[in-house]
């Protein structure tokens, strides 16, 4: 069991709502849940609730609300056992292992003493978890990597790792939306539009904390259609802007 | 004329489109975005009769040099004090003016202020993404980045004659070195002494400054326990301490969350003003409770709304034809 959380202002427009201090799925049960209530039960002048590894940060409107009324309202959700017991949705993510796409899978190999196909074996039968969202728009991460594979990070982040990039460090698994540097190791790519940056997308982003993920293996030559695919798409709202 | 056109002469890093910014999508890791000073360019565009939201243009220090190719169209310039010479008039931020085709608009870092924004009586047109046109620097989503050799296009310009001239620059749009904190939410990893330091000793901003935020330089903030907590969120205004006690504020475009410890957070209104100071000047910060904090965000609320009401009633006289006094 959780305990009582922690109520923690944050400027004049924000509170902290802190379930532990250590990473566990049970404290992170109870900031799914929190969430959840919070989303179906808003409190007047509620901007936006930003679910972390421990806690949650609950933003609202200091002109129509205050840092009291919002801890009474979280309060009365927390007191119902039922609030925000949901589930998430499932998602099956196309990854791609072929040796272009992934190039740290023979370095993954030897440093976890696997074969490449185990470690591929091992990332396909993990079961994942948003956690939460972080460092860039669309970057999930996802808990849940399997004992095996876990990895400290590179010493070094290594520049332009390209985006749909399927990463791992530590218990977690990413899937980049963007070119960017990163520490993390590259075992595979994926066509899976993660972030949409289509100007009319009516959901931008393919999961929401809470979300249930499990990875699907693909071919090179899937890899390439559905690549193409998306990127037929993302012309035509190139020409459409 | 249907639009006007504009090339981009020359554009500094950071040169950028922003609106009102992006609300409530920090969950999917998108920071709200928009001005560095919000304040700057809603009073453009209030001194155009626009939304104060309406997408305009954010010059940073790197300057920015538009010429107008076709159409005309009144724009107005607020924000910092920076030099604004236009179809080889010279004047500063805080004016309206038109410019039309065969002109040029140079927009340079003058005697104070980081960034400056022009609004445009017209419709920028430019990308969005979630219904915003504010850029995400990292990432380039939204209007996007202005960048040397390319174009603007404003649709629908109207020319407002009457409106030229100087518009003014509040008290509370300018530059502030001393800006408000709140303790946390990790205060309880600093001493009550370096609690103290942070509220009595003066800091500087040093070049390590982007949209995402800035590097402080001053005396150290050594935090007295482990240096690392779980991955949490992060606002505009966070002050987040690295392990060398290191201070760095975040900004408009910042990560939406981190593991480093935050010894305090600004007063959101503070982070527009703070933003305009320049790398090497002095701040120094007050730190108050939360309660007071939001007792100072409501009466800065009220302050805006009655301008906003006054600006929007000046307007409505000038555009009308009416010619009131102001």
């Amino acid at each position: 069991m959780t305990g009582a959380p922690q109520f923690r202002p944050v400027a004049d427009h924000a509170l902290l709502v802190e379930f532990g201090t250590e990473i566990g799925a049970e404290v992170h049960a109870a900031v799914l849940r929190l969430d959840r209530a919070l989303t179906a039960q808003p409190c007047p002048g509620l901007r936006e609730v930003i679910p972390g590894m421990v806690n949650l940060l609950v933003g609202f409107d200091p002109v129509a609300t205050d840092h009291p009324a919002v801890t009474a309202h979280l309060r009365a959700l927390l007191a119902r056992p039922d609030a925000g017991a949901a589930q998430g949705r499932r998602h099956e993510v196309p990854v791609c292992y072929d040796p272009a796409l992934a190039p740290d899978l023979p370095a993954v190999a030897r440093q976890t003493g696997l074969s490449q196909e185990a470690v591929i074996a091992a990332h396909l039968a993990g079961r994942f978890e948003v956690f939460m969202y972080g460092f860039a728009p669309g970057y999930a991460y996802l808990a849940g990597l399997p004992e095996a594979l876990r990895l400290d990070r590179k010493p070094a982040p290594v520049r332009g790792v390209a985006a749909g990039s399927v990463l791992i460090a530590g218990a977690q698994c990413l899937v980049s939306t963007l070119t960017m540097p990163t520490g993390w190791w590259v075992i595979g790519r994926s066509p899976a539009v993660i972030l949409d940056p289509a100007p009319g997308a009516a959901r931008p982003f393919l999961f929401d904390v809470g979300d249930a993920v499990v990875f699907r293996r693909i071919d090179a030559a899937d890899y390439a259609a559905m690549a193409k695919a998306r990127e037929g798409a993302s012309a035509e709202v190139g020409q459409g802007a | 004329m249907t639009a006007a056109l504009f090339s981009v002469v020359q554009a500094g890093a950071h040169v950028t489109v922003q609106d009102g910014g992006r609300q409530g999508a920090m969950r999917f890791g998108v920071p709200a975005s928009g001005p560095m000073d919000r304040r700057a360019l809603a009073l453009a565009n209030l001194a155009l009769g626009n939304d104060p939201a309406a997408a305009g243009i954010e010059v940073s220090l790197g300057g920015l040099v538009l010429d107008c190719q076709a159409g005309a169209v009144t724009l107005a310039v607020a924000g910092g004090g920076f030099i604004v010479e236009a179809g080889g008039r010279r004047g500063g931020s805080w004016q309206v003016l038109t410019l039309r085709a065969g002109e040029r608009l140079a927009v340079r870092p003058g005697p104070w202020g980081s960034w400056c924004c022009i609004a445009f009586a017209g419709r920028l047109d430019v990308p969005r993404w979630m219904g915003s046109a504010a850029t995400h620097g990292p990432s380039g989503l939204g209007g996007g980045r202005l960048g040397t050799g390319g174009r603007l296009r404003v649709a629908e310009p109207r020319v407002q004659a009457g409106s030229d001239g100087a518009i003014p620059c509040p008290v509370w749009a300018r530059a502030r070195s001393v800006v408000h904190l709140v303790p946390g939410p990790q205060e309880r990893f600093f001493s009550p002494a370096t609690l103290a330091t942070l509220s009595e000793g003066v800091f500087r901003l040093t070049d390590a400054y982007d949209r995402m935020g800035v590097r402080l330089r001053g005396p150290a903030l050594w935090p007295e326990r482990a240096l690392a907590i779980p991955s949490e969120a992060i606002v505009r205004g966070s002050v987040q301490v690295s392990g060398e006690g290191v201070a760095t504020v975040l900004l408009a475009d910042h990560q939406t969350t981190g593991g480093y410890p935050k010894i305090a957070t600004m007063l959101d209104d503070d982070t527009d003003g703070f933003a305009q100071l320049r790398p090497h000047d002095t701040v120094r910060f007050r730190l108050i409770p939360a309660a007071e904090a939001l007792r100072l965000a409501r009466l800065r609320a009220r302050l805006w709304r009655d301008y906003c009401a006054r600006s929007a009633a000046r307007s409505a006289g000038v555009f009308s034809g009416g010619g009131q006094a102001t």
